[in-house]
């Protein structure tokens, strides 16, 4: 198990780089296909798998008919509104779930547990009459409201307090600092690790959402990168090179987010490795 | 006011602000929302109207509605087929990317991409290599196999839709394996392995009860996430569900009944509760599943703190 012999590397790097082909490769293929002209066969057999002469038109193409560096913005806003909203609301809830005493704490613990059982998709119609009852349809702020802040955020923060040893807030307590400075001073800075998964997950998700921003929006300028994808996949599916410069812009700006980010992000897999 | 009393109210309302709004919001947009969900499934309302109670008028219609069946049938075999995938896939390919060598972070991080991808991309990407005149069947031209209307056959285009659930869940859930498996004893396999365990021998005798509760775990999540499966479906087969509409599911069909200006709000919220009642008994099952295997491995460890890994 500790020392691998020549043949068994091989057989791993052949497996990773198969996978690899599998899980990147659409990508690349996609990537590809943006960048073929319009006067090159994109339907060749055996396939080309770089573009003969590459260029930037179809990028300015679709930019030209479909907004979507608006719906670009648009979801930036949402994602950026969703991550701030479930930071700020779901550390707090945590904090008073997870370390203040209080009438009324396994009460509200479980209301939280119960948001978690009951599925979006299957209260997505209510949540739809609602916000048309609040006149707030075809707003941005309809789709963060709802998600502003998860109830499994608010869990998984309480589980990130719980696990914080009594001592942390001890001397703040002596000290004086009331529940806020010990909240924002002691408590926060100690769950770094948590705060981090939180705020990636709430950007994907709010990014990735599809359902909802279709339900609630229903004017082309308030169109998240979702929704306009879909649209300019009806418009324009005579031309894949369009649509493949539309999906490259799309998730270029998550590809890059992620490669910045990827060593927090793995951090809690290595860790539990070193721990364990 | 003392010192003492003003101490004290404090610390009775400060919880609740600290709670506020997350509880005001869970209350409002989860919990408010599943409550009228439950109260118009037994009416007939419609979007501009509240409507009038109907008693179970909603539920014996969906009995009589062909296009329910065929959407309770999809969403049922998305789960039977799909889970098996996303419970034996990514903790292979967790295996696969476990070990410290050269460039594994680089493999790591290049297979999470489909994660990181949101679902109309990766949804668009795949509907342009599966068309009849895309990359998937140009190999398969070259390869000498005819070629192959993925996505113009209800059958062939409900299994691509499939198989791009595994594909895109394949990075999220191997994540989950990893942590899992940074858990289990270094020792176990080496011990194994001395005693003369092959590699297949030292995964079903060793990896895989230590992984158990993990396994249950992606189980329970993939099922529940399988059973709600819109977008996929959704965008591989257009709004109305592919050929004559044999490829709706259960949630594209509540999108399609409750929506609108004339949407039938009554009708659908009697499907939200279908597939609520459904997504906590297939929750349920799991968990109890776990509970039994609560003796495992990952218990046995002691002494450590399970919360420690999310800190």
């Amino acid at each position: 198990m500790n020392r691998a012999t020549p043949w068994e590397k091989a057989v791993r790097y052949v497996l990773l780089l198969a996978v690899l082909a599998l899980t990147v490769g659409p990508f690349l293929w996609q990537l590809s296909t943006s960048l073929k002209s319009t006067t090159e066969d994109i339907y060749t057999s055996p396939p080309r798998f770089l573009p003969a002469h590459p260029t930037g038109h179809n990028y300015a193409e679709v930019a030209d008919i479909v907004p979507v560096w608006d719906y670009a913005l648009n979801s930036l806003k949402v994602a950026a509104a969703n991550v701030l909203t479930n930071l700020a609301g779901a550390s707090m809830a945590g904090y008073a779930l997870a370390r203040l005493r209080f009438r009324g704490r396994r009460a509200a613990g479980l209301a939280f547990v119960a948001a978690v059982l009951v599925p979006l998709e299957s209260v997505v119609i209510a949540q739809f009459t609602m916000m048309r009852d609040l006149e707030l349809n075809n707003t941005l702020v309809a789709v963060v409201l709802p998600g502003a802040v998860g109830a499994l955020n608010v869990l998984l923060m309480r589980n990130a307090f719980a696990a914080l040893p009594y001592e942390t807030e001890e001397a703040a307590v002596i000290d004086g600092a009331n529940v806020w400075q010990r909240f924002v001073r002691v408590a926060l800075p100690s769950v770094k690790g948590t705060l981090a998964v939180v705020a990636i997950f709430s950007f994907m998700g709010a990014w990735d959402d599809f359902l909802w921003p279709l339900i609630v929006l229903s004017d082309p300028d308030r169109f998240t990168l979702t929704i306009g994808l879909n649209y300019l996949h009806g418009t324009f599916q005579q031309d894949p090179r369009l649509v493949a410069a539309g999906t490259v812009i799309a998730v270029a700006p998550l590809v890059v987010m992620f490669v910045c980010l990827q060593r927090y992000f793995f951090r809690g897999v290595e860790e539990g490795a070193v721990k364990g | 006011m003392t010192g003492v009393k003003r101490v004290r109210t404090h610390r009775a309302a400060s919880p609740w602000l600290f709670l506020l709004p997350g509880l005001g919001t869970v209350a409002a947009f989860n919990l408010y929302p599943f409550l009228t969900t439950l109260h118009k499934a037994f009416t007939d309302a419609r979007t501009l109207t509240p409507g009038s109670w109907v008693g179970l008028r909603n539920f014996r219609e969906l009995l009589e509605d062909e296009q329910f069946w065929v959407a309770l049938r999809n969403s049922g075999l998305y789960v039977v087929l799909v889970v098996p995938f996303t419970v034996l896939l990514p903790l292979l390919l967790a295996l696969l990317v476990q070990k410290r060598i050269p460039g594994v972070a680089f493999f790591r991080s290049a297979f999470y991409t489909p994660v990181v991808a949101s679902v109309v991309v990766v949804a668009l990407i795949w509907e342009w290599m599966l068309d009849d005149r895309g990359l998937v069947n140009a190999i398969l031209r070259v390869l000498g196999a005819g070629s192959v209307s993925f996505l113009g056959d209800e059958w062939l285009l409900l299994f691509s839709a499939m198989a791009l659930t595994v594909w895109k869940g394949l990075g999220y859930y191997m994540i989950i394996y990893l942590a899992a498996l940074a858990n289990v004893p270094r020792e176990l396999h080496e011990a194994a392995a001395v005693d003369g365990a092959g590699p297949l021998r030292r995964f079903t005798a060793v990896t895989v009860p230590a992984v158990r509760s993990t396994m249950v775990l992606v189980g329970a999540l993939s099922s529940v996430a399988a059973f709600k499966v819109f977008s996929e479906v959704y965008l591989l087969a257009g709004p109305t569900g592919g050929p004559a509409g044999q490829d709706t599911t259960l949630v594209m069909l509540l999108q399609r009944t409750g929506t609108g200006l004339n949407g039938r709000v009554g009708y659908s919220s009697a499907i939200s509760l279908i597939v609520f009642a459904v997504a906590l008994v297939l929750m349920l099952l799991v968990l109890r599943a776990d509970r039994r295997d609560g003796q495992g491995p990952q218990d046995a460890r002691g002494g450590r703190d399970p919360k420690g890994r999310q800190a």
